[in-house]
């Protein structure tokens, strides 16, 4: 009999029993990508808005300074041009515009509120230095200072690129480590086991079925996660050598099945497995920094994140999809997970059993 | 020819727990052979042994003429093991369960129908495992025991748990199943199953066999006497005493019962004091032998 076929049949089985299970597919599957769309919507946009500023009347100094400025300005201020002064001053009472100015002779009137106080500095700095750069065109000589602008790459990563590889890293986790102590003690409860040991399919077979499924699972997890973050709205980049992802993701899902082989051929009834799952699944999801990045936290904490395996697969996610780092940087990361997957499978197989009894 | 399963001096314990203890049988080709025994008796750890999933102590055995332990996948193919009904693949119908297991056999997808079509699920083929009912499930799950065609079947108590006509229902196709030539080992606390279905039954407690033989037989050895009921109030007890052939007579207010190793002789008697109204005559069954031979104190 063909083992191909065996390994086809039930990986096809348990396919069909995940995708039915709705609860499963919901956690697995839209549970992360809302964490995401969240996170990702809070903390994506920390960049801020643009000073609205309302022109009444006619500011020449205004004017020409934003038409022959550079888009420089453009990049900061918004400037709308009305005519109804009251209004104007209303609007900015309220906070719904920044400033309203108006050019009365060589002065520039600007009004402004101190409710907003970095709005507002921001406002009257940017007229000073209008009005500075007009005064030193109007006498014709060219500006005894400048200033030389170079900008230096931000060290620290915008939200959406630390949030798409943790957030995954989190949603694998929880997948593999679920995945695989709900099958094997459902399994063994039911006596589907059992059945499998009274037939000839080679055990092997079975277990190889059950690591194929979880890696496809995993997969269509990373894809939805890259497409989804990628989208205008949240702005993920890929660069680099951010393909190094998927043989993570197949190192990390490898290392969490194992985590949950040993649950699984450890715990006697679904709700020990589960429960157990959880406590492994969140302490390390928040202290492997799934949702927060480890270079803010505490000393300790970023010490003791070294005990989970969760930190590694973030870690090395981190380097190839954040950071854009090259290939080699996610190499480590990789062989602390497969090591971990190794042991783990030994001291599963070590607790096995058959049947409940 | 080959006994289908050869047993000698089994022993299997579990700390002082003697759960078979020098058990003897053989079950021959073609035979439906019934091991029963109260709870606790030994018939499921017995069955475990036969079907290689457990190691014994001692004593040696031969299933197919092929040794079952350790797993012997030269022998697995062969024999069908019919599990509890919840052992099934989550959310999967019943034609995927079989098309499933009967992969692992080597089984093409196709035969999945047939067999649906044997056990009477045909109707219920894409019907999700968690929606059949228990007798349908019963039915589903031997129907995976069969699907790779074995030569020897196990059932293990297949009719607990299920209402009077699932239980007649499932007996039509262990029946017709037995009829294909195939051997099938069965255990059971139902009596009545036992007489209906067995060639030959095995009576165990504690671990031992106690009598081996076709029902017929062990009924006929236990020379119990036969029980004549009739409403009450239809004969008075001094005279049903007296009747000739009787041994024992009472009456509890609802019948009156005669005990007789004659029964002829006494109901003609009854016949010509005109005393038949609502008669009822019962031989000794199954299970007089089995209370017999087990006791009748109750053991949860």
């Amino acid at each position: 009999m063909s083992t191909y076929e065996s390994f086809k049949s039930l990986s096809r089985a348990m396919f069909l029993g995940f995708k039915r299970d709705r609860t499963a597919l919901f956690f697995t599957v839209l549970f992360p990508l809302m964490f995401l769309v969240i996170f990702g919507g809070i903390f994506g946009h920390q960049t801020t808005s643009k000073v609205k500023v309302l022109e009444v009347g006619q500011a020449s100094i205004i004017d020409r300074a934003v038409a022959g400025g550079s888009d420089q300005l453009g990049k900061v201020m918004e400037v709308k041009k009305t005519s109804d002064r009251t209004d104007a001053l209303r609007k900015v009472e309220k906070g719904d515009a920044d400033a309203v100015v108006e050019q009365d002779g060589n002065r520039l009137v600007v009004h402004y509120s101190a409710a907003d106080q970095v709005k507002s500095g921001t406002v009257r700095g940017l007229m000073n230095s209008i009005v500075e750069s007009a005064n030193v065109s109007a006498t014709g000589k060219p500006p005894a200072f400048t200033v030389a602008n170079k900008q230096v790459e931000d060290d620290s990563l915008k939200a959406i690129q630390f949030f798409t590889p943790s957030l995954l890293g989190w949603a694998l986790a929880s997948a593999g480590v679920f995945g695989a102590s709900q099958t094997l003690v459902t399994w063994r409860t039911k006596g589907i086991l059992r059945r499998l040991q009274l037939s000839p399919a080679p055990i092997p077979t079975v277990f190889a079925a059950r690591v194929a499924v979880s890696l496809a699972i995993a997969l269509v997890q990373f894809a939805l996660f890259v497409v989804v973050a990628q989208l205008p709205m949240f702005g993920l980049k890929l660069s680099g050598a951010w393909w190094m992802a998927i043989p993570m993701v197949i190192a990390g899902v490898l290392a969490f099945l194992s985590i949950g082989m040993l649950i699984g051929a450890w715990a006697k009834t679904q709700e020990t497995a589960q429960a157990v799952t959880q406590l492994v699944v969140l302490p390390m999801a928040f202290l492997g920094g799934s949702f927060f990045p480890l270079d803010a936290s505490p000393a300790w904490m970023r010490t003791l994140s070294y005990i989970f395996p969760l930190r590694y697969l973030n870690e090395g996610m981190l380097n190839v999809m954040g950071r854009g780092l090259g290939p080699s940087s996610a190499l480590p990361q990789i062989g602390v997970l497969l090591g971990v997957a190794v042991v783990g499978a030994l001291i599963a197989v070590r607790l096995f059993r058959w049947d409940a009894v | 020819m080959a006994q289908t399963i050869e047993v000698t001096g089994l022993r299997k314990r579990y700390g002082d727990v003697r759960a078979v203890d020098g058990v003897t049988f053989a079950v021959e080709e073609g035979e439906f052979f019934g091991i029963l025994g109260p709870n606790g008796a030994g018939k499921t750890t017995t069955l475990e042994i036969i079907e290689g999933l457990r190691e014994p102590d001692e004593g040696d055995l031969t299933v197919l003429g092929l040794s079952p332990w350790p797993r012997n996948p030269k022998l697995l193919p062969r024999i069908g093991v019919q599990l509890q009904a919840s052992a099934f693949f989550e959310r999967l119908t019943a034609r995927e369960q079989l098309q499933t297991f009967g992969s692992l056999y080597g089984v093409p997808a196709k035969k999945a129908d047939a067999m649906l079509e044997l056990v009477g699920l045909d109707d219920k083929a894409d019907v999700r495992v968690e929606k059949l009912s228990g007798g349908q499930a019963q039915r589903l799950s031997i129907a995976c025991a069969l699907v790779h065609d074995p030569e020897l079947l196990f059932l293990d108590e297949p009719t607990a748990a299920l209402d009077p006509q699932a239980r007649r229902n499932l007996w039509d196709v262990l029946r017709e199943i037995s009829t294909e030539g195939r051997s099938i080992v069965l255990t059971t606390h139902y009596m009545d199953e036992a007489e209906s279905l067995c060639d030959r039954v095995a009576i165990m407690d504690a671990g031992k066999i106690l009598k081996l033989g076709p029902p017929a037989v062990l009924v006929r050895g236990l020379d119990a006497p036969a029980r004549i009921s009739v409403a009450s109030g239809v004969l008075a007890v001094e005279d049903a005493r007296v009747l000739p052939g009787a041994d024992e007579a009472g009456d509890d207010g609802v019948s009156l019962t005669i005990s007789t190793r004659d029964p002829s002789a006494v109901v003609a008697a009854m016949a010509a004091k005109d005393a038949l109204d609502g008669v009822q005559i019962r031989g000794a069954t199954l299970e007089d032998v089995f209370l017999e031979l087990t006791g009748r104190e109750y053991r949860a």
